[in-house]
């Protein structure tokens, strides 16, 4: 099943493509997909490996943009052993089909910042683990108001712009997202600043009006982070961050969504899902619970008891975050929804790329896509095996 | 002549399919014996491609040692484009068999020398020792190929440039537009396809009737170019019955009551012995 540099025809299968399940080889060679058409009479060659797919379907790897950690790791904690860390959720990862991924960071002191970001770098993904993307920094420029489960004491507001995220974070090299508020101090400069580096711009935890979140996505802002979660609640007069689904910004705004069946409600992910369904993303938002057997743990300063999969704060039935990985997303999606397919796959995969702005090689099965993808049994939405750059890199057994 | 009228074009497809399956089995091709064929495109030989996926999924043919040759491409249409035949061919053929890419032929239409390409493909068809059945379809005006009315009857593999009445047939598969239709086409000439040493003709629907009336029944004419297998020794059309809706009662009784040797042909007669069957 190995495959980096020869030419592997998959057959026997479906393929999401162009938005649409078909009856289709795919064909990969040197860690990209091929048009075959192309090789059969250009090149004239054949496949050096034929890979027979038992009729299960091929879908784009998932991508996860925001990701605080599992298996007991926590990325905004544990600053003694990251590499060892990061590299065990990204392994862990493949088996829920995920490809690429981006740790996420919660509002942490200067100190943890400069321990830790520097040394989660980007990543091409392989057996190993899956690809790090970058980081996406969830905090601290947000609102006090709105700041969940992140700790007041480090929260602050960017009042120099660019500046003041630079002090804070230091190097911005391994960052590829930053939530912040938009309605902050010096928030909108900072918006500018970051995108003009590339960095997308998430708005969230935040108490913004609808008129301070269009501000933030004519600056450069594209996404929401954690829609309905940490922001104003819908209000007819003023719908705040929530309002930007249906406000007339030119550009697509994208925005993240828990669809664990636990922090969104089913009737929530519809009304998003039918305002705007092509700005919808799926994320995990997983904490360090994520895939720990049931049993007490303590993560990082907090005690927690996980139970049928859930975690919860010891003592207590407050849930201390999501615990679900984008494979089971996707599941739970297309049920509460009634969506087709199609859809729920994409919004795993060529959605988070779009808000990325890496469509042109992820997200995709078209030709000249890098070759990440997952193999899935059609009806129980299982993932039988997960390919990043050609090479099978997650089987079940 | 043989004119072989069946049902409908679904039983058409079937024959056909079965015919070549059996001219491939009997000829039992392998390393340096290689049956050469020649390929149409178009809405009439789908359902024979079809048949024939069946067959090679079923393990009853494999077209490794099978050599193909298809009739025409347009000029300056890129590859990949839907109404490419070389897509056609892909996407309807190829990529559901195992014919090896190096010796399944299409001409190029985007060469950067059309006249050398048509002499690189009559070259090639020549080395593989010319073409063992030729499979065409036709159109309602009666040409095979593109060798539209008017055609030279001993023409080879050349430049045409395309009748305004078949850019205007054309353009439905190219958003309406005609202007977007390619004027030019590469195509086989008549005296290529006249060379294989089998040819069949795929006709169905009551549009093609008059044209194999006109090809049956009428004279050899250069404005009914598919009429120039009247002289081919081993010519032989296959129709359905809406088909003939234009040929004589008489025409039709005397084939029909041929049937039964006709049906003899996709059955595991030797060939040499079915040539002596009419």
């Amino acid at each position: 099943m190995k495959a980096k540099s020869g030419l592997t025809r998959f057959h026997n299968c479906y393929i999401l493509r162009n938005s649409k399940i078909i009856k289709e080889d795919l064909w990969i060679r040197d860690g990209k997909i091929v048009n075959p058409e192309q090789v059969f009479y250009v090149e004239q060659v054949e496949a050096d490996v034929t890979v027979n797919c038992e009729n299960s379907l091929i879908a784009p790897g998932f991508i996860d943009i925001q990701n605080n950690g599992g298996w007991g790791v926590d990325f905004s904690y544990d600053s003694e052993n990251v590499e060892e860390g990061v590299q065990k959720v990204a392994k862990a990862l493949l088996a829920h089909g995920v490809t690429s991924f981006c740790p996420t960071m919660v509002t942490s002191d200067k100190e943890k910042y400069s321990k830790i970001l520097p040394r989660i770098q980007k990543h091409q993904g392989s057996q190993l683990g899956a690809s790090i993307l970058g980081v996406h920094l969830e905090g601290p420029f947000i609102s006090l108001a709105k700041k969940g489960a992140h700790k007041d004491e480090y929260i602050q507001n960017p009042e120099k712009g660019l500046e003041s995220i630079h002090e804070v974070y230091g190097s911005l090299d391994n960052v590829i997202i930053v939530t912040l508020a938009p309605e902050l101090p010096g928030a909108l400069e900072a918006i500018k600043g970051l995108t003009s580096l590339g960095i997308k711009v998430a708005l969230g935890h935040s108490s913004a009006s609808l008129a301070q979140g269009e501000e933030g996505i004519k600056c450069g802002a594209n996404l929401i982070t954690h829609l309905f979660n940490a922001m104003l609640p819908f209000h007819h007069r003023d719908p705040g961050l929530v309002g930007l689904l249906a406000s007339t910004t030119e550009k697509q705004v994208y925005y993240g969504i828990i669809s664990d069946g636990i922090h969104t409600h089913p009737a929530a992910l519809r009304i998003a899902c039918r305002t705007n369904p092509d700005g919808l993303i799926l994320v995990s938002d997983a904490v360090a619970a994520q895939g720990l057997a049931d049993g007490n743990y303590r993560i990082g300063p907090q005690s927690v008891n996980v139970e049928n999969g859930r975690a919860y704060i010891t003592g207590t039935k407050v849930l201390c975050g999501s615990t679900t990985a984008l494979d089971e997303c996707v599941k739970t999606l297309k049920e509460a929804t009634d969506c087709s397919l199609e859809y729920a796959l994409e919004t795993a995969s060529l959605h988070p790329a779009k808000a990325l702005g890496i469509d042109h090689i992820k997200g995709k099965l078209n030709f000249g896509h890098d070759a990440d993808f997952v193999i899935i049994h059609p009806k129980l939405m299982k993932v039988l095996s997960t390919w990043i750059a050609g090479e099978c890199v997650y089987k079940s057994s | 002549m043989r004119l072989i009228i069946l049902e409908d074009a679904s039983v058409v497809a079937d024959w056909a399919a079965r015919f070549v399956l059996q001219r491939i089995t009997e000829f039992a091709p392998g390393p340096g014996r290689r049956f050469v064929l020649g390929l149409p495109t178009g809405g009439t030989p789908l359902g024979m491609y079809r048949r024939l996926i069946d067959f090679y999924k079923e393990g009853r043919v494999s077209f490794k040692y099978v050599t193909t040759f298809n009739m025409d491409e347009y000029v300056g249409l890129p590859r990949d484009h839907p109404e490419s035949y070389h897509y056609y061919m892909w996407n309807e053929f190829f990529k559901h068999i195992d014919i090896d890419p190096a010796h399944a032929h299409v001409l190029d239409g985007n060469a950067p020398n059309l006249v050398a390409e048509c002499k690189r493909f009559e070259d090639l068809i020549a080395e593989a020792g010319g073409v063992r059945l030729f499979i065409g379809g036709i159109g309602p005006d009666g040409h095979i190929a593109f060798n539209e009315p008017g055609s030279s009857l001993v023409s080879r593999t050349r430049v045409k440039t395309l009748a305004y009445d078949t850019l205007e047939a054309n353009k439905r598969f190219f958003g309406n537009d005609i202007s977007k239709v390619p004027r030019q086409a590469l195509t086989v000439g008549v005296g290529t396809v006249m060379d294989a040493k089998e040819v069949m003709i795929l006709i169905t629907g009551v549009h093609k009737a008059l044209a194999l009336a006109k090809a049956v029944e009428e004279g050899v004419n250069h404005m009914w170019t598919v009429s120039a297998f009247q002289q081919h020794a081993q010519a032989l059309f296959v129709c359905d019955e809406d088909a003939t809706l234009e040929l004589r009662v008489k025409t039709v009784k005397y084939f029909k009551a041929l049937s039964g040797e006709h049906q003899k042909m996709i059955a595991s007669v030797p060939v040499l012995q079915q040539h002596v069957l009419h």
